[in-house]
């Protein structure tokens, strides 16, 4: 080995370690922001997260106080999100994996509409909810039941819009997860006599509800963390009280720190609070994101 | 918009009138000026017919208040003003801010993403590679609020500090922080197409004694340029589309300018900035969902690329279909 090595000419080994060395300063380099960036708002705002800090709400024009308010609106919205958004795309999954002959001309679109889907910016979801949600259907809703409540921007609105954004995530993991379920077993349950129907819902579900469990985790997190959607879409940057109905606006902890860090009247003052509420929503989804990662990491081993 | 001077002249009380005209035999060829059946179709000042005066009325108004101008020539023009007197829609500064922050993002985004999607998949060792690659999957998963709230506060200041540039939130900083979304999107679809190449073509390298970082730059990164390609179109498009860190980081103001140490504005960045205050259903409200319909126009073309030519280039490649 070593014999062969030494055959090769200096510079070219000092070009082959430059090569490597230069990939790898890449690598680290990437590693090294994350770390940078984790380890700012840990020594910035470590000391900020404290039960007050969760438990409370602002106060003094939110240069004070806690963030319960946007806590208790995120976890609203996420849960109202995957209420509305996990069926849907299961059951599109369901069709792609299941019913549809691959090669046929509406599910490739279904699958080309999926991953256009995927790429679509986020802003251009929150527009979509403004026209399609709010003025359309919020203000028909309101015409039909003689209402006025859902014709604005509301915690409703805003799952719906994000539902849409993250039906590809949930798509895309749970079509996985039912490919990842074993052939033979589709096939003996046909043997047995189940219809396609039951062996779907008796045999091919419960083998896939991991992948369910992670779709639902990875949307979870991808929408407890995204601002640019919900915008102009029912959030608000100061509530005395936490919905209680979901046609009520709502606070988010994103949008929270957006406010704080760009349009608060003193915007050094709620420096420590900005960091904290930094700490808390990296924190959510980072753990979010970490569990989906492990579950799936084991059903791929599986 | 109907042009006031349009109207006014058709029903204008100095017009020919009705009884001035010498009434012509049917049949016979008369001009409009002196029918006066068809006073509706002659114009005396200009001696056009109405299909022309269609045709030129934008101009003819223009002159006659040059504030009002017509959409499609105030949104080419190159000012972004939309509230105050007169509104001025022009999108220029937005493209131009749009493209500056989303080149300097690529520039530094792809390369990075690349090399370290070529480290983690031949040069690292196995336990270095269980770290790196969930790493920098995770900054995938970090919100876009967070990394522009680290570009405006922390960020920002270094990079002054450094540089000494005059203005603290400019296309640079906003280019970094929207590079720190695109790598890992570019790091890990090139990842994917690096690892898809069959492990054969590596193996011949090898055996016709290449050594490991020229199979890897000479064989296994050109076998797999389509999907890498791919990652770097997919990235433009996280980059281009990109809201909060480019309303964060980037300054957000709509200079007609090319500088990247200047601030810039993007179009995503104007669409979440002013929708909030808009008046629902005015004309600047037209105008951000206009914008609206732009972004998602590039990244379905994006994606239609990527989808339809470079993964059938892909798999052409190596199945021979």
């Amino acid at each position: 080995m070593n014999s062969i090595a030494n055959t090769i000419p200096l510079p070219k080994r000092l070009l082959g370690f430059f090569a490597v060395l230069l990939a790898a300063t890449a690598a680290f380099a990437v590693v090294g922001v994350i770390l940078g960036m984790v380890g700012t708002f840990l020594m910035n705002g470590g000391t900020g997260v404290t039960w007050t800090f969760l438990s409370e709400f602002p106060r003094n024009n939110n240069t004070e106080g806690g963030i319960w308010p946007a806590l208790a609106g995120t976890t609203f919205l996420v849960l109202l999100m995957t209420i509305l958004g996990v069926p849907i795309g299961t059951a599109t999954a369901i069709y792609l994996t299941e019913f549809a002959r691959q090669d046929s001309w509406f599910a490739r679109s279904v699958r080309f509409a999926v991953n256009t889907l995927a790429g679509v910016p986020s802003i251009v979801f929150g527009l979509f909810g403004v026209g399609f949600f709010i003025q359309f259907m919020g203000t028909g809703i309101d015409g039909f039941l003689g209402t006025s409540s859902f014709g604005d921007g509301s915690l409703l609105w805003s799952s719906a819009t994000l539902a849409v954004l993250t039906l590809p995530v949930v798509i895309v993991s749970v079509e996985e997860s039912l490919k990842a379920v074993p052939r033979d077993l589709r096939e003996a349950s046909l043997a047995l006599g189940a219809t396609r129907l039951q062996t779907i819902v008796k045999v091919v579900l419960p083998n896939s509800v991991t992948g369910i469990l992670t779709g639902s985790i990875l949307a979870v997190g991808r929408g407890a963390g995204e601002v640019a959607a919900i915008l102009f879409v029912g959030v608000t940057y100061s509530s005395s009280s936490i919905p209680s109905a979901v046609t009520e606006k709502f606070m988010h902890l994103g949008y929270h720190l957006f406010v704080l860090s760009t349009q608060s009247p003193d915007v050094d003052k709620t420096l420590p609070l900005q960091f904290a509420t930094t700490l808390v929503l990296l924190g959510l989804t980072f753990l979010l994101n970490l569990t989906a990662i492990l579950i799936r990491s084991r059903l791929r081993k599986r | 918009m109907v042009p006031e001077t349009y109207g006014s002249d058709v029903e204008d009380p100095t017009a020919p009138p009705a009884e001035s005209g010498e009434e012509g035999a049917p049949g016979q060829f008369i001009y409009a000026s002196k029918n006066p059946h068809y006073p509706e179709i002659y114009n005396p000042d200009t001696g056009l017919l109405p299909a022309d005066i269609d045709r030129i009325s934008t101009n003819s108004s223009d002159e006659a208040q040059p504030e009002q101008r017509p959409l499609a020539n105030n949104l080419l023009s190159d000012t972004w003003q939309p509230v105050g007197e007169v509104p001025k829609f022009g999108i220029l500064p937005l493209l131009i801010g749009t493209a500056k922050t989303t080149i300097i993002a690529i520039l530094i985004g792809a390369p990075l993403g690349i090399l370290a999607a070529l480290y983690v998949a031949f040069f690292a060792k196995r336990w270095v590679r269980e770290i790196v690659k969930p790493g920098i999957e995770l900054l995938a998963g970090f919100p876009s609020v967070v990394i522009g709230f680290f570009c405006l506060v922390t960020l920002a200041s270094f990079v002054q500090d450094i540089t000494g540039m005059p203005y603290r939130l400019n296309a640079i900083v906003g280019g970094i922080g929207l590079s720190l979304a695109v790598i890992p999107i570019v790091f890990s679809i090139a990842e994917d197409a690096l690892s898809a190449v069959p492990r054969t073509l590596h193996e011949a390298s090898l055996a016709l004694g290449s050594t490991e970082w020229q199979t890897a730059y000479r064989v296994m990164l050109p076998a797999a340029a389509p999907g890498v390609f791919a990652a770097v179109l997919l990235g433009v498009g996280r980059a281009f589309g990109e809201t909060m860190i480019a309303i964060m980081a980037t300054g957000n103001a709509p200079l007609n300018s090319w500088s990247p140490f200047e601030p810039a504005r993007t179009v995503a960045a104007t669409i979440g900035s002013e929708m909030g205050e808009v008046v629902w259903g005015s004309e600047h409200y037209g105008v951000l969902f206009f914008l609206g319909v732009l972004l998602f126009v590039f990244s379905f073309g994006l994606n239609a690329i990527t989808e339809l030519y470079v993964k059938k280039r892909f798999i052409k490649r190596f199945q021979g279909q």
